[in-house]
């Protein structure tokens, strides 16, 4: 893995992180949706990985971590908030910002339940996709119908495109992997997720070809899991 | 909204998720820096601040069988990822406040979980002078200062029978 940050000083963010979904799909989405060019630099050994916490380059000796303007950012929420404030992408004030936040926060919450689907141990893994299920039904997917419904727009806060439309597009991609019946009693979410898809920056994001990674391959995990010990 | 507390009425919002909250007040009481990139690293500290918090709550409701495991965990992290991170900080710029050289709220949230870590073991903090000088300077803000003394709204730690009556009642 290259140590230089070249792409970091031409003024490209540089994103370091499995070459996986993980907790950097997010980030990537949101960047491709900015239309914002970036640069991976994928952890592929154990060996990479004490390097760049030998470097003192992860706060917390975690990823993901983004070289951006000058910074060396971890934490997911500090970069998808960085990343938005920059491009715009969120809210007008305050009152929007609260109302994105807790629309994301639901969302991340989700995606979490989502993700240690994947980490888990093989025989733990029916329980928690039942739960995911469950909760995707009767929880998440109603809230943001209502929302939409509430004010008949075609995005979730203030009339216009804000990052927690393009988180929730993520998530609802993921929710039709899972099981495409879930998204089925939820038109405007149907409808949401068509409009966000059709814009030029995602659309591209959507095609082969682009940074957006696959679904996990659980063979890969089992093998991750057995080097970075998880 | 997820039929989840905390929950917060606030200027005329009905708020959850508990960062959407922080963040609405913090930034409505000019507690999170003066720019986006200040923002950013008040972000990324207050983060590294509640996955510790998240960390600690598990142990009070953890079965007693279980506690010794997860306490030492948790002591390991405290004294080898968190403590040196934060510490690491303020040698870094030598000033009294984590960011831009003023109060923000990451100052107040890291206060909070260091007299957490004192109550879970007071020899934690030992070997970081930085942030135990933070912890005096912030404590004797005025606003702290009385929000640390008793009969304000601040809540006790949790006791096993408060847990044992919550869990029946919550099932969980």
């Amino acid at each position: 893995m290259c140590e230089t940050t070249v792409a970091a000083m031409a003024g490209k963010p540089v994103l370091y992180y499995w070459d996986a979904r993980g907790r950097m799909e997010c980030i990537r989405w949101l960047l491709a949706a900015a239309g914002v060019e970036f640069e991976e630099k994928f952890i592929e050994t154990p060996a990479d990985m004490e390097k760049l916490i030998k470097d003192g380059r992860l706060m917390f000796q975690q990823v993901p971590m983004v070289e951006i303007d000058g910074m060396t950012l971890v934490q997911t929420r500090a970069i998808l908030n960085y990343i938005a404030t920059k491009y715009n992408l969120y809210g007008k004030d305050a009152k929007e910002r609260a109302l994105i936040d807790m629309y994301t926060e639901g969302i991340l919450d989700l995606s979490e339940m989502m993700l240690q689907v994947v980490i888990s141990l093989p025989e733990q893994r029916e329980a928690k996709i039942s739960l995911v299920k469950e909760k995707t039904k009767n929880r998440y997917l109603p809230a943001y119908e209502k929302v939409l419904k509430s004010h008949g727009q075609d995005y979730l806060v203030g009339n216009r495109l804000t990052k927690v439309d393009i988180h929730l597009l993520e998530l609802l991609l993921y929710v039709e992997e899972l099981d495409s019946s879930l998204l089925a009693p939820f038109p405007l979410l149907k409808a949401l997720k068509s409009r966000i898809s059709s814009l030029p920056n995602v659309k591209k994001f959507l095609q082969p070809g682009s940074q957006r990674k696959p679904p996990p391959d659980m063979k890969r995990i089992e093998e991750a899991r057995k080097a970075f010990k998880f | 909204m997820f039929q989840q507390v905390p929950m917060v009425e606030i200027d005329g919002m009905t708020l959850v998720q508990t960062r959407s909250i922080l963040n609405y007040i913090a930034t409505k009481y000019n507690l999170y820096g003066k720019d986006a990139k200040e923002r950013a690293l008040i972000d990324m500290y207050t983060e590294g601040i509640f996955d510790l918090t998240e960390m600690m709550l598990p142990l009070v409701i953890c079965p007693p069988d279980q506690r010794e495991a997860k306490i030492l965990l948790v002591k390991d992290k405290i004294k080898n990822r968190y403590l040196p991170a934060y510490e690491k900080v303020l040698k870094s710029h030598g000033q009294d406040y984590l960011v831009g050289n003023k109060l923000t709220r990451v100052d107040i949230h890291l206060l909070e979980v260091l007299l957490y870590v004192e109550e879970l073991d007071s020899s934690l903090l030992a070997p970081f002078p930085l942030l135990k000088a933070l912890k005096n300077r912030i404590s004797s803000l005025p606003n702290v200062k009385k929000f640390l003394q008793p009969g304000s709204q601040r809540k006790p730690p949790i006791n096993a029978k408060q847990i044992e009556e919550a869990r029946k009642i919550f099932k969980f």
